[in-house]
């Protein structure tokens, strides 16, 4: 079986602290894991929902300021804990069920867009020795787990039993699949050099100045562009928010979802963009590797600026058509990722930049 | 969770397929079945995991889950007679498919543990599977690759000129 280890850096001392505790208490060996388990999740879960809570927030100051407005300013300063505040009343909002829906397909479409959304931070290394479990699977295993979220969003839209919904459901399904083979291409590339999937030996590949693969190699700046472009799609953000165009299909997908569940979609929605995001600053910018400040300093400071980047093409850029989406897809990506697997394989051949 | 029974999780597991695999071909409601062959594959990948081959589940839950039944549940939305009535799954010659399944179910595994042909793996697990399937598929096992590869090509470009509309 997979053995994840306890290897959780700068929080080490805590969790033995919890660990000689649950020893001391004398409770059996299984319960004594479930409640590491259960203690290890509850960090990451709830870091992770602090950091959606900040998106949020973060995207509609961009949005904002793009537009030249202020967004958020009244509650706290510059509106900072206006989240907080939405999240709170999305909570009390009544849950309006339709009567015509698919009952347990509706109930669970958010449910599994939230598990997947979060499920791929167990080999998400966040500094150095702070992951959850060094899969030696890693960065496979995220692959596999977010394509769950296509799954919910299918589910959402045939359980609402509405035809925009419906068709936000399908339209992502078809983006997500496609987009999925140019962003896994590109990754192959760097893997290809690195040899290994597991995230923390990505991540140690890259130690040393100018050893980051979007610099160290000529295939590096290829990848990582395309990447880019693939992780927008992924993420179902602008200028391929087709699932969700709000001018077409009022909000796709989730539009018959109301309070707590509409938040779960909402939240998995930022949580995809940060996952995104980290994928490419472990793959291409490096990880956690970075002189003088703290590793996880690091790894986020590299996560926020492609979460940032990724805002800004938001907001700047108009949305493609779906014929347009496809054709870029097939017809231009994904030739251009595999000819880049290529040649990523021929300088791995001749031993350049090792 | 070493500490965990892997029995337990194995008979979890294995009652997760049956029921869901059951349910694949008994409901009335096409995408809940797609959904229950969702979850069917699922738990097989996790069966894989518990074998101690993680490449296999990864790839078990990209390609089936995220691919295949995708596609599936995406053919059952698009098709308005599967979508909106519901079916009926069996005919008359339930009776005898049952039989013949039955005999398939009490025969392989009668065959397999009295003919002495298929053994139980000799010597450790390898600990890096993926590098090794890797290696091995370069190697050894070359040509069944490549004719797999050139099988799912053909298979490609075969529904391509399926799909495809005659210009006139």
């Amino acid at each position: 079986m997979i053995s994840p280890v306890f290897a959780v850096g700068e929080l080490d001392g805590l969790f033995r602290w919890l660990n000689e505790l649950l020893v001391s208490i004398g409770l059996p060996q299984p319960w004594q894991d479930v409640i590491m388990y259960a203690a290890l999740s509850a960090t990451v879960f709830g870091l992770l929902a602090l950091i959606a809570l900040f998106l949020v927030w973060w995207e509609r100051k961009i949005a904002a300021h793009i537009q030249q407005r202020f967004g958020p300013m009244r509650v706290g300063w510059h509106g900072w804990y206006q989240t907080v505040m939405d999240a709170l009343k999305l909570l009390q909002k009544e849950d309006i069920r339709v009567a015509t829906r698919d009952k347990v397909v509706f109930f669970w479409a958010p449910v599994i867009c939230f598990v997947a959304a979060f499920s791929a931070y167990v080999c998400m290394p966040f500094g150095r020795g702070l992951i959850v479990a060094d899969l030696n699977i890693g960065i496979l295993y995220i692959m596999a787990v977010t394509t769950f979220t296509v799954i919910s969003l299918l589910m959402a839209g045939w359980g609402s039993n509405n035809k925009y919904a419906l068709l936000g459901g399908m339209r992502s399904a078809a983006q997500v699949i496609s987009y999925e083979v140019p962003m896994v291409v590109s990754l192959l590339a760097v893997i290809l050099y690195v040899g290994s999937l597991s995230m923390v030996d990505i991540v140690e590949s890259q130690s040393g100045w100018f050893n980051w693969f979007i610099f160290r190699v000529p295939f590096g700046p290829i990848a990582f562009v395309t990447y880019t472009v693939a992780a927008i799609a992924e993420a179902n953000r602008t200028p391929f928010d087709i699932p969700e165009a709000e001018q077409e299909l009022v909000a796709g997908y989730n539009v018959e979802y109301s309070g707590m569940k509409f938040a779960m979609f909402f939240l998995a929605e930022f949580i995809n963009m940060f996952t995104v995001s980290a994928i490419a600053a472990t793959v291409f910018l490096g990880g956690w590797n970075g002189p003088w400040l703290p590793s996880w300093v690091w790894f986020m400071g590299k996560t926020l600026s492609m979460v940032f980047l990724l805002m800004l093409v938001r907001w700047t850029y108009p949305r493609l058509r779906v014929d347009q989406l496809m054709e870029f897809a097939w017809k231009f990506l994904v030739p251009v990722t595999f000819a880049n697997l290529i040649l990523a394989g021929i300088l791995k051949y001749l031993g350049y930049w090792e | 969770m070493q500490a965990l029974e892997p029995g337990i999780v194995f008979w979890i597991l294995a009652v997760v397929i049956l029921v869901s695999g059951f349910l694949v071909v008994t409901l009335r409601n096409m995408f809940h079945c797609a959904l229950c062959l969702i979850l069917c594959l699922f738990a097989v990948a996790g069966i894989y995991v518990l074998l101690e081959a993680e490449f296999l589940a990864a790839a078990q839950v990209l390609i089936y889950v995220g691919a295949v039944a995708i596609l599936i549940v995406f053919t059952v939305m698009l098709t308005s007679d599967l979508a909106s009535e519901s079916l009926i799954q069996h005919n008359e010659n339930g009776t005898i498919a049952f039989v013949v399944c039955a005999l398939f179910a009490i025969g392989v595994p009668y065959l397999i543990k009295n003919t002495g042909v298929w053994m139980p793996a000799k010597g450790e697990l390898i600990s890096d599977n993926v590098g090794s399937i890797g290696k091995y598929l370069m190697t050894d096992f070359m040509l069944p690759f490549e004719l797999v590869s050139v099988l799912l090509l053909a298979a490609l470009i075969g529904a391509i000129v399926l799909a495809r509309k005659e210009r006139s």
